[in-house]
């Protein structure tokens, strides 16, 4: 008889009021009793909707059932088929809008779906705790691909191809390796040893990764090529980030969320001065956006010691971008939404941010993405004092690899256009995924692109 | 990994390094810059190819030892390695081949970006000359590695030592009062020199580019610190640069920004002895 509790076990978090000053883990995760008990809770259907809300097709209901028996290492195999960085997507994927909001257990009104994150976390923490690291030997086949960048879609494709016997480099831009998932995603959010924990296993598959080269300055796709790999698959993000071109943008004090949380993540700016990467936020922060990155620079931000944090955003809390749960969290800790508002000019005094001048908007006709236009109210804006302003309203891809690479063919606003089934683009042998096709997008899409990928150059290749 | 090969010290603030670094000694090209990082948690630092030769595999820098984590790069000695070394980043700059004459202007270590464009230059069969500042003496670097190729190489001193008494900006002058042609001016220095070399340029509309250094974190394109105002549209110092036209840059606004972290580097010196030790882990 399954378990007809309305509400997903609840999970461990630390209090918002000490979390707020503090970098580590928000949520704590399932202790063994809590997952078996939570497991229960799927009715094991035959016709799984939620699989149908995985990018990636995580057979959810075998795995759950494994976890209900308490055998967390069969789960783990059985996730693990489809998905190869599970601790990360139980912590990031939009499960409300993915697996979670297919699930049968949600429909009925009060009734919450099954934790399917906070399983698929548990069964891959539980593994790095306990389980035995894979020991079955690879039989290399001679073959060589080179990925570039190192974020989910290139470490998925790689560590794909690894386990057919590929020999696959991964070229790196930065230092460190993992993408936005070092860079970008908080500490608090996404340890960043359990990342380093993901890439070792990629690593002692084979794979090799070599940091501090940026593809298309310190070596080209065509010298790639020239060098005898085989395939190359581009991996490499989204990149550059969107201003929204008001006055006042160039001030001091004016962070793009990409600058902020690379200084405090990726360079360890919430440990100044004792690391020398520098990281500045006053009393009082603004952030313009209601995206994942958005929630990260706020919750970041009082992390670092602001007082008064602001989310300004020209929509409704329905058509913020972000999880659900981040913006939970976000309220919990004391980020303060201001929805329907645009900010519409930065003052500056001394070269230095002042104050944020917003405009207050209203919700008018639905545009091209059916949602309701936002438009302003004559005559009302009003001024917030601040002398920071975070803007994370989206990025548009790098040029560099388009710019360098001859025959590649991109979408208008710079997206690499690439063939669906095969993730190939207009370059024989050259194939790309991740935020570098789509634009901004998740983790797991981006993985789910790097495995199709690896798994149409593993056909194309073992038939030469 | 990245080897200092050869250091010599050029003054009481500055020194030169050749660094081993294979990839991009081969890859790089005027107008271009590396990035370089002292220590597991160090700070990305962006300095300018000064030269390169990639026969041996070496990129040469020129650093001025101005805070904290060029002082840390102070102390390298050679057979020592840098932790990061990146490159080569940013456009090589667009070398004109009609141009016939073209003057570079240097301020104190801005002699090493302006070397690579001058002799390539030269290469390209242009007759070239330079203009070397510095407040005294033993700021005026690389006077004989430029008289290998240019037909006259200026000098200007603050108190006389050496050269002109006076700023790089009065010999500028002169030349153009003497009544010289030049083709493009090509300015690299403090950014109160670059302006103040726009300022007796953009009268005579003489082309002039400059290499702008604000603030940088990645050096890739994904932060957007580097940001800069130039014909009033903002452009990425990193990956649109950093050479731009210096006849519509706003180099106020450039010098604001460089500002913006004052409080917080003065602090880490002051502090330094104590952040180095937390990073080597021996407290
Ligand atoms: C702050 C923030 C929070 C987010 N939160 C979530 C979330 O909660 N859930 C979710 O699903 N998604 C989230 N996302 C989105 C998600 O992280 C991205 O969609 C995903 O990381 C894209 O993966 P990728 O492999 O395509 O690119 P990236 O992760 O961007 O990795 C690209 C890598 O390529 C490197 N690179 C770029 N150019 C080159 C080059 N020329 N040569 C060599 N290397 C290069 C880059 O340095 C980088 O390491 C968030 C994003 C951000 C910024
Ligand atoms: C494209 C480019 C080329 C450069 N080339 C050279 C060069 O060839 N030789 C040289 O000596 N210097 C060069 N610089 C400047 C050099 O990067 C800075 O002097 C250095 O970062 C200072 O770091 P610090 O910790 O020693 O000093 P700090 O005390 O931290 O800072 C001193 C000053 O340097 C600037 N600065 C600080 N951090 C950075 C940073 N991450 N990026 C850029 N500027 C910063 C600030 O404006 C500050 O006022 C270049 C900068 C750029 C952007
Ligand atoms: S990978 Fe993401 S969408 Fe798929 S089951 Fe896991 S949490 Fe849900
Ligand atoms: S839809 Fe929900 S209840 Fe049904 S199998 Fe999936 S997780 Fe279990
Ligand atoms: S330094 Fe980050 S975008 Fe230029």
């Amino acid at each position: 008889m399954p378990n007809m509790s309305k509400e997903k076990v609840k999970m461990p978090e630390q209090d918002p009021q000490v979390r707020n000053k503090n970098f580590e883990e928000v949520a704590l995760g399932y202790t063994k009793e809590m997952a078996m008990e939570e497991a229960t809770r799927c009715l094991n259907c035959k016709k799984p909707f939620c699989m149908d809300g995985c990018p990636v097709n995580v057979p959810i209901p075998r795995f759950i059932q494994e976890v209900a028996k308490g055998d967390f290492d069969k789960a783990f195999d059985i996730i693990t088929e489809e998905n190869a960085l599970p601790a990360i997507c139980g912590r990031v994927c939009p499960q409300e809008n993915q697996c979670e909001g297919k699930c049968v257990r949600g429909r009925a009104k009060g009734s919450e779906s099954v934790a399917i994150g906070r399983l698929e976390r548990f069964v891959a923490d539980y593994h790095r705790d306990h389980g035995k690291k894979d020991e079955s030997k690879i039989v290399k086949n001679g073959k060589k691909v080179a990925v570039v960048g190192s974020g989910p879609s290139g470490i998925s494709c790689a560590g794909e191809l690894a386990k057919r016997g590929y020999d696959v480099k991964v070229f790196e831009a930065l230092h460190k390796t993992g993408g936005v998932l070092s860079y970008g995603i908080p500490e608090f959010r996404l340890p960043k040893a359990l990342v380093q924990y993901e890439i070792d296993t990629v690593a002692d598959m084979g794979v090799d990764f070599e940091t501090n080269v940026v593809v298309g300055r310190t070596i080209t796709v065509d010298e790639l090529e020239e060098e005898g790999f085989d395939a190359i698959f581009v991996g490499s993000g989204a990149g550059l980030p969107r201003f929204q071109g008001i006055p006042g943008e160039n001030l001091n004090g004016v962070y793009s969320a990409n600058e902020f949380l690379t200084r405090v993540n990726l360079m360890k700016g919430y440990m100044f001065p004792d690391r020398p990467t520098p990281v500045k936020v006053t009393n009082t922060v603004c952030v313009v956006g209601a995206g994942n990155v958005a929630m990260d620079a706020a919750r970041t931000a009082k992390r670092l010691g602001a007082e008064n944090v602001y989310i300004v955003y020209r929509r409704s809390e329905e058509e913020a971008p972000a999880r659900k749960e981040e913006i939970h969290h976000a309220k919990e800790e004391g980020i303060i939404f201001k929805f329907l508002t645009n900010p519409i000019e930065v003052k500056g005094e001394d070269g230095w941010v002042k104050s944020l001048v917003c405009q207050e908007m209203e919700l008018g006709e639905p545009d091209e993405s059916g949602r309701r236009r936002p438009v302003p109210v004559e005559g009302k804006t009003f001024e917030i004092e601040t002398g920071t302003f975070i803007v994370a309203i989206g990025q548009s891809p790098n040029p560099l690899i388009r710019q360098t690479t001859p025959g590649l063919d991109t979408q208008k606003w710079g997206g690499i256009i690439v063939n669906e089934e095969t993730n190939e683009t207009s370059r024989e042998n050259v194939y790309a995924g991740g935020d570098a096709v789509t634009g901004a997008a998740t983790v797991i899409l981006a993985m789910g692109a790097g495995k199709k990928a690896a798994q149409a150059i593993d056909e194309k290749l073992s038939k030469k | 990994m990245y080897e200092v090969k050869r250091k010599v010290i050029l003054n009481d603030a500055a020194f030169e390094m050749d660094v081993y670094a294979p990839l991009v000694a081969k890859k790089c090209e005027p107008g271009q810059f590396i990035i370089a990082r002292v220590g597991e948690d160090g700070e990305r630092i962006p300095l300018t190819i000064g030269d390169y030769d990639p026969e041996k595999g070496t990129v040469t820098i020129v650093v001025q030892a101005v805070g904290f984590s060029t002082k840390q790069m102070l102390k390298l000695e050679e057979g020592d390695c840098f932790t990061d070394f990146v490159g080569p980043l940013g456009v090589p700059t667009k070398l004109n081949p009609e141009h016939k004459h073209v003057i570079g202007v240097a301020g104190g270590i801005g002699s090493a970006p302006v070397y690579p464009q001058l002799k390539k230059l030269a290469e390209m069969g242009c007759n070239v000359d330079v203009i070397i500042g510095g407040r005294e003496k033993q700021y005026v670097l690389w006077a004989e590695k430029f008289e290998k190729f240019c037909d006259h190489v200026y000098i200007a001193t603050d108190n006389g030592e050496v050269g002109t008494k006076g700023f790089v900006t009065d010999v500028l002058q002169k030349l153009i009062d003497d009544g010289e042609k030049f083709d493009e001016v090509i300015a690299i220095g403090p950014v109160i020199m670059m302006k103040n070399v726009v300022r007796v340029t953009k009268p005579y509309n003489i082309p002039t580019s400059v290499s702008l250094n604000p603030i940088m974190v990645d050096g890739t394109g994904m932060c957007g610190c580097c940001r800069v105002t130039v014909d009033g549209k903002i452009k990425f110092a990193c990956v649109d640069g950093p050479d731009f036209d210096g006849l519509t840059v706003d180099f106020d606004e450039l010098m604001a920004r460089q500002r913006m972290f004052k409080e917080e580097e003065h602090h880490v010196n002051e502090n330094a002895d104590r952040i180095c030790n937390l990073m080597r882990g021996v407290e």
